[in-house]
């Protein structure tokens, strides 16, 4: 049996291509890699009206197939059908902002020039009509000589005769690729063709203007932008608090079920306190990073994003950056890992290679687990103003911490390795848009669900894998010698101690730094088990995790702690994805040793002057 | 294009006054890095389009090119040639 017909959407940035994607597809989905490269491939299924299925893949966006990037060239490779590890697709969608015809044809053109199947989707036709503009498809798709079906993604209209239209096109054969003119030549037709579609057109409207008036305002502006982050923030801790609550009461529960049905043995402990203290600890953090990622999602989708970009413009090229760089850094306050993939729209390669290089030092969602723990347990819980809490605002100065850090980080690189001409800043602005809650709710499935992933195998995996070394060897009967100290994980972090001491970390520390490379968040999981399996020695029974550390932990040590984690580079999946993008070790290891020694110096002066202020 | 209006060479994208008004008299690409121009150009940049200073910030500029709003910075804008719209 033939496989089923592989349609690719493509189109500029900014032309509701992935709203059309959603409209589709709706949530299934598959979000995968092309091999050798860090693209993200996003896939979906299609049923035809004839019944047929088909694969729909959504390609980066692109503006022309001169890849200025490497998400350009995975575009332009797979429409050719030179892409490895895809076959060539057996049709576009090719798809175009209906109100910005004179530019998006151009790129349209060159692909209908390539032969394959091509359906058109005039997309955002309502913003174009409510914007003054009235356009006759029937011109275009004679002029073109394909298909040019009228939609509105976010509405679901037009849906119905774009897979009408895919059910013929897959049917044809591809025909020999014709030659385009050049890029200049090619361009006056597209605004010529544009201009002869028009059957009605008054002035834009302006409210576009006047809302970017206040929102890039030099004064208003940054204001904005700054009052958003911190109610981000704040968000992220105030609105957490109850489904927090849920799920450790689940987790909670689960343990005294067990705790109650098994009888006291290994398999009780690995449950109890290997795996349930293990990953509870983290799946506890789900809602924050919910909550923080749906604030990133619901700014892109608005196109508030690109406004932060120009705003942030002036700044970054103060430390030798470009503001598209704040998109990438900004997407690493969820993750790295996608913001260090999101690098790829950067153009200049030294300003991408710094851009990398400080992505981590923003403060990423796996360090939330790390901060609310210590500083729930450190920082008293009280209003400095009205609505503003202490505890967040602690949280604030960390990621502003991180930020300095990065923009000092940025500036010495520019001016010594990634020196170079700095780079330029030149996009498109999208109109704004009311985001569209199914769109919203489809990325916050995914996100939850690489999230859920990683709880359930690498940090249940290491925390298992901690549990067994914290568990093994038991020490004889009568020794004075504690579970945690005799065991193997004791010894390997009773060594590291020695090298961690002068910066005020205990050795519960120094365990935790071990599988906190496996993925930060475990630092509090390792914590956790550390004090489980201590415990459970002790004749009081459990504590919380936040009671061990107040009578464990000095103040100066705790805020050390909390230091670390604004610079250290704990993260192997980052390590990983940074040597995949900038195809070798070299980088990479440059990176962990700059950031590790500045976590050093950062925790030993924190610890330092605060015992010195006699904390 | 008009050719009875003279082309006033010192007016660029980043001199001209905001909301008024003009069409882009020469582009002075040997000033651009091959990136910057082409990206330019892909964005529509191009002798005799109809452009607009929407907006002006310490750093980058936004105008308009046809409905669309692009940003740049003002070096860019300075390699833009523009004549006035009457």
């Amino acid at each position: 049996m033939n496989p089923a017909p592989l349609i690719a959407l493509v189109g500029n940035p900014n032309a509701g291509k992935s709203a059309l994607f959603n409209a589709l597809t709706g949530a299934r989905q598959k979000v995968g890699n092309y091999p050798g490269v860090t693209v993200e491939r996003k896939s979906g299924r299609l049923t035809l009206p004839d019944g047929r299925p088909a694969e729909l893949v959504d390609l980066p966006g692109a503006y022309s197939l001169e890849p200025s990037s490497p998400d350009e060239a995975v575009t332009r490779d797979v429409v050719l059908g030179r892409q490895a590890g895809e076959r060539r697709p057996d049709a576009l969608v090719v798809v175009l902002d209906a109100g910005n015809l004179p530019n998006h044809l151009r790129f349209a053109m060159q692909l209908v020039a390539l032969g394959l199947p091509t359906v058109i989707a005039l997309n955002m036709v309502d913003l174009a009509e409510r914007d003054g503009l009235t356009l006759d498809a029937e011109v275009l798709a004679q002029e073109l000589g394909v298909p040019v079906v009228p939609t509105v993604a976010v509405r679901r209209r037009g849906l119905d005769a774009l897979t009408e239209a895919l059910t013929d096109a897959v049917k044809r054969k591809p025909e020999p690729a014709r030659d385009t003119d050049p890029l200049p030549q090619l361009q006056k037709q597209a605004r010529k063709l544009a201009a002869a579609a028009v059957l009605s057109e008054t002035p834009a409207r302006r409210w576009n203007h006047a809302l970017d008036s206040v929102a890039l305002h030099p004064v208003a502006g940054p204001a904005i932008l700054l009052a958003l982050l911190f109610v981000m923030f704040q968000a992220v801790f105030s609105w957490s608090e109850a489904p927090i609550g849920w799920i450790e009461g689940a987790f909670a529960g689960a343990s005294e079920w067990i705790a109650g049905t098994l009888a006291d043995n290994l398999l009780r402990s690995l449950l109890v306190d290997g795996v349930l203290a293990g990953v509870g600890a983290v799946v506890v953090f789900l809602p924050q990073i919910l909550i923080l990622f749906a604030f990133i999602l619901v700014l892109e989708a608005t196109g508030y994003m690109v406004r932060a970009a120009f705003l942030m413009d002036r700044i970054m090229a103060r430390a030798g950056l470009s503001g598209r760089a704040f998109i990438p850094l900004l997407s690493s306050f969820a993750c790295a890992v996608p913001g260090i993939m999101a690098t790829r729209t950067i153009d200049d390669e030294k300003d991408r290679l710094t851009t990398i290089l400080i992505a981590p030092l923003m403060t990423c969602s796996a360090r939330l687990p790390v901060y609310t723990i210590i500083i729930g347990a450190f920082i008293p819980d009280r209003e400095v103003a009205l609505l503003v809490g202490l505890q967040g605002l602690v949280l604030f100065a960390l990621y502003i911490l991180g930020i300095l850090g990065a923009f000092v980080a940025a500036l010495l690189l520019r001016r010594t390795i990634t020196k170079g001409t700095s780079s330029g800043f030149m996009l498109e602005m999208p109109r704004y848009q009311w985001p569209r809650p199914r769109d919203l709710l489809i990325g916050l499935w995914q996100r939850a669900a690489i999230f859920l992933k990683r709880a359930g195998t690498i940090i249940a995996v290491t925390t298992i894998v901690l549990w067994a070394l914290l568990s093994f060897p038991k020490p004889p009967e009568g020794s004075p010698v504690s579970q945690v100290d005799y065991s193997v994980a004791g010894r390997i972090a009773n060594g590291i101690e020695v090298a961690v001491a002068p910066i005020g970390f205990n050795r519960d520390i120094a365990l935790a730094l071990i599988p906190a490379m496996a993925a930060r968040e475990v630092a509090v999981a390792a914590i956790g088990t550390v004090y489980a399996v201590e415990d459970s020695e002790d004749s009081q029974g459990q504590q919380t995790i936040r009671d061990n550390l107040r009578t464990r932990w000095s103040l100066p040590t705790a805020l050390a702690f909390l230091m670390w984690f604004v610079f250290a580079p704990q993260c192997i999946s980052t390590i990983a994805v940074a040597r995949r993008e900038t195809n070798g070790w070299r980088w990479p290891l440059f990176m962990v040793g700059y950031l590790f020694a500045a976590a050093y110096i950062a925790a030993g002066l924190t610890y330092w002057s605060a015992r010195a202020l006699g904390l | 294009m008009d050719m009875s209006r003279p082309i006033v060479p010192s007016l660029s994208l980043e001199t001209l006054p905001r909301f008024q008004r003009a069409t882009v008299a020469a582009i002075e690409w040997s000033r651009l890095e091959a990136p910057q121009a082409r990206r330019l150009r892909e964005l529509g940049f191009d002798e005799g389009v109809d452009v607009e200073v929407l907006h002006r910030s310490g750093g980058p500029i936004a105008c308009r090119i046809g409905r669309m709003t692009v940003a740049l910075r003002r070096a860019v804008a300075a390699a833009v040639h523009v004549s006035p719209a009457a």
